[in-house]
């Protein structure tokens, strides 16, 4: 009974104690010497784990009485959680290290806030929820706040400490009106006491406080706020892993509350979620229109990518789960390739995030302005990129569900939206002639992120690399 | 729903009365008490000699480190407190559960000693 259950969370036990094994053994031995050797070995560790994830069988395992829930809809964003953060962390290596501020810890905290991740999106009980969701969020505080004596980035920390707890709070309040009202912590015993059409008024409250919680996690607006200090006060590496894989953890997470535990009031959530991503659509498209500094644009672009994200969830079908997944899929792929250039951005060996710094960056470097302008229109959302389909997936999955006023919305946030992102591509084609440009990039690694990142960009409209069908079968299993 | 609400009915007016009560004592305060401040009054208590410094002074951060490890150790008693309490009815399960959290604790216990945060010099 316990071994079966065992056998089920095996990769997260396993990666936890790789994450012990690498605290004592670096701390009794090299300390921050071994950094970069941990670094890669972690990176590595989540690309078989992810392999063993993915190629691992079939269909449903529930373990612990179903607080724990290994589904196809689990297995997709686990493999999309891990590779990120695989890529993510050996991106940002040699950053750090330039910078002396790769610590040894810096691999065994994202280990951490994997496991997180990985019990979030296979959470089946609010308590199982939780711990996975306080997993994560303790690792990312410690991380945002990596570089102790920038001011920049210890508020960074301390932002996301304070508001993080806040939505902590919130889901918590929100969970114990859910379980005092329906008598269960688990998400199989909500869906029977919540019934079908409508709920009663407490769990609605419940349920209320716990999307708003869960929106925190992945700045929807209203609940946005901290999200653009927080990515330009964190090194740009650490930002880099917050664009990524919490974003599609938290997005899992989201689905998985609605659709295990409220999926027969699907009334009561889907204008929630519908205002939460008009808000986040409208917000993220004019929000980055003045902004000057490359990582608060991503911020609030983000938070744009969050809100057709949330439209995929609101449809509140098994489509639309499908539209989302796939959504979150290219979004990370794109984010990816977006954070290696602006990782590359340097002026003298000091990282510059200035979009003026752009200006004739064409004519100094034209491979990698491309590879920037494909991204950019796979981001706007422009039609021969994969940021299309995405799109258009999502704003499909709303429209059959009857929110064609919120599809409609979207188009035209989106439309919006493009100006700042073909900014930064009339910077670098016809930007100022005689303006201070950036060094040319040394590093090998993040010019090779970028260019298979636009490659994935322009390649993955042929059949968007077979992530459709496992994305189908996840949706499936989640909305049954 | 109705019938529900009206069970925590106490707790509603016991809420209602503890907050008109704070609020009558603080303003209570505002509007009853004498005031008339003078530098002897607001500068900071000394035993038998003038105040020399502020009240408010820096503390080194690592009594905060000290009492951050305290706190975590005192939460791990709290938690062992009701497992050994009932431990006649704790299944293997529960006991090996309590094993592994304890192990946990102990690897970061040993990585802070390791890093050096209970050294003081």
């Amino acid at each position: 009974m316990i071994s079966a259950d065992l056998n089920i969370i095996l990769p997260e036990i396993i990666l936890a104690i790789y994450a012990m094994v690498a605290l004592v053994g670096a701390v009794y031995t090299g300390k921050d010497a071994l950094a970069s050797l941990l670094t890669w070995l972690t990176a590595a560790v989540f690309v078989v784990v992810a392999a063993w994830i993915g190629i691992s069988g079939a269909g449903t395992n529930v373990a612990f009485n179903g607080m724990f829930n290994d589904d196809g809809f689990a297995r997709f964003a686990k493999v999309t959680i891990l590779l990120s953060a695989a890529a993510v962390l050996v991106m940002g290596q040699e950053y750090m290290s330039r910078r002396g501020i790769l610590r040894f810890e810096y691999p065994v905290l994202i280990v951490l806030a994997v496991v997180g991740m990985m019990v979030m999106v296979s959470a089946g009980d609010l308590m199982a929820l939780y711990m996975g969701l306080e997993l994560q969020s303790l690792a990312l505080y410690v991380i945002a706040s990596l570089r102790r004596d920038s001011v920049k980035s210890t508020e960074a920390g301390m932002k996301y400490f304070v508001l993080g707890a806040l939505s902590s709070g919130l889901l918590l309040y929100g969970s114990s009106l859910v379980y005092g009202f329906a008598g269960t912590t688990q998400f199989s015993g909500i869906i029977q006491v919540a019934g079908e059409g409508h709920t009663t008024l407490g769990l609605l409250f419940g349920l209320t406080f716990v999307v708003s919680g869960l929106a925190f996690k992945v700045s929807a607006v209203p609940f946005h706020m901290w999200t653009p200090d927080v990515y330009e006060g964190a090194p740009t590496p650490i930002t880099a892993f917050f664009a990524t894989a919490p974003k599609v953890a938290a997005m899992a997470l989201f689905a998985r509350v609605v659709h295990d535990a409220f999926g027969g009031v699907v009334g009561d959530w889907q204008q929630i979620v519908a205002l939460l991503s008009l808000l986040s659509m409208y917000l993220g498209a004019v929000a980055a229109i003045g902004q000057r500094d490359i990582k608060r644009l991503m911020a609030y672009s983000s938070i744009a990518h969050m809100g057709y994200a949330l439209m995929g969830l609101a449809a509140g079908t098994e489509m639309g789960v499908k539209s989302m997944l796939i959504y979150m899929a290219i979004y990370v792929a794109t984010n990816i390739g977006t954070f290696a250039f602006i990782l590359s951005m340097e002026r003298d060996g000091q990282p510059v995030t200035d979009i003026q710094s752009l200006n004739n960056y064409s004519k100094r470097e034209p491979g990698k302005a491309i590879a920037v302008l494909i991204l950019m229109f796979s981001l706007a959302g422009v039609p021969p990129f994969i940021g299309f389909f995405g799109k258009l997936e999502v704003l499909r999955a709303a429209y059959d569900a009857g929110l064609a006023w919120l599809a409609i919305a979207g188009v035209i946030a989106s439309v919006i939206g493009a100006y700042y992102y073909l900014r930064i591509v009339f910077f670098m084609y016809f930007g100022d002639e005689d303006a201070e440009g950036l060094d040319k990039s040394r590093s090998p690694v993040l010019y090779g992120f970028l260019m298979a990142s636009a490659a994935v960009m322009f390649f993955g409209l042929i059949n968007l690399f077979g992530i459709e069908g496992p994305a189908t079968l996840a949706a499936a299993s989640l909305v049954n | 729903m109705e019938e529900m609400l009206r069970e925590y009915l106490p707790i509603l007016v016991f809420l209602a009365i503890a907050i008109a009560l704070g609020l009558v004592l603080i303003l209570a305060a505002v509007i009853v008490a004498v005031r008339n401040p003078d530098p002897e009054k607001v500068s900071a208590y000394e035993c038998g000699f003038n105040a020399f410094d502020d009240a408010r002074m820096k503390f080194d951060v690592r009594f905060y480190l000290v009492s951050i490890l305290f706190i975590i150790f005192d939460l791990e008693i709290a938690m062992l407190f009701p497992w050994a309490v009932a431990f006649k009815d704790v299944s293997m399960v529960g006991f090996w559960s309590m094993m592994v959290f304890l192990g946990v604790l102990t690897i970061g216990f040993a990585y802070e000693w390791k890093k050096g945060a209970l050294e003081w010099e």
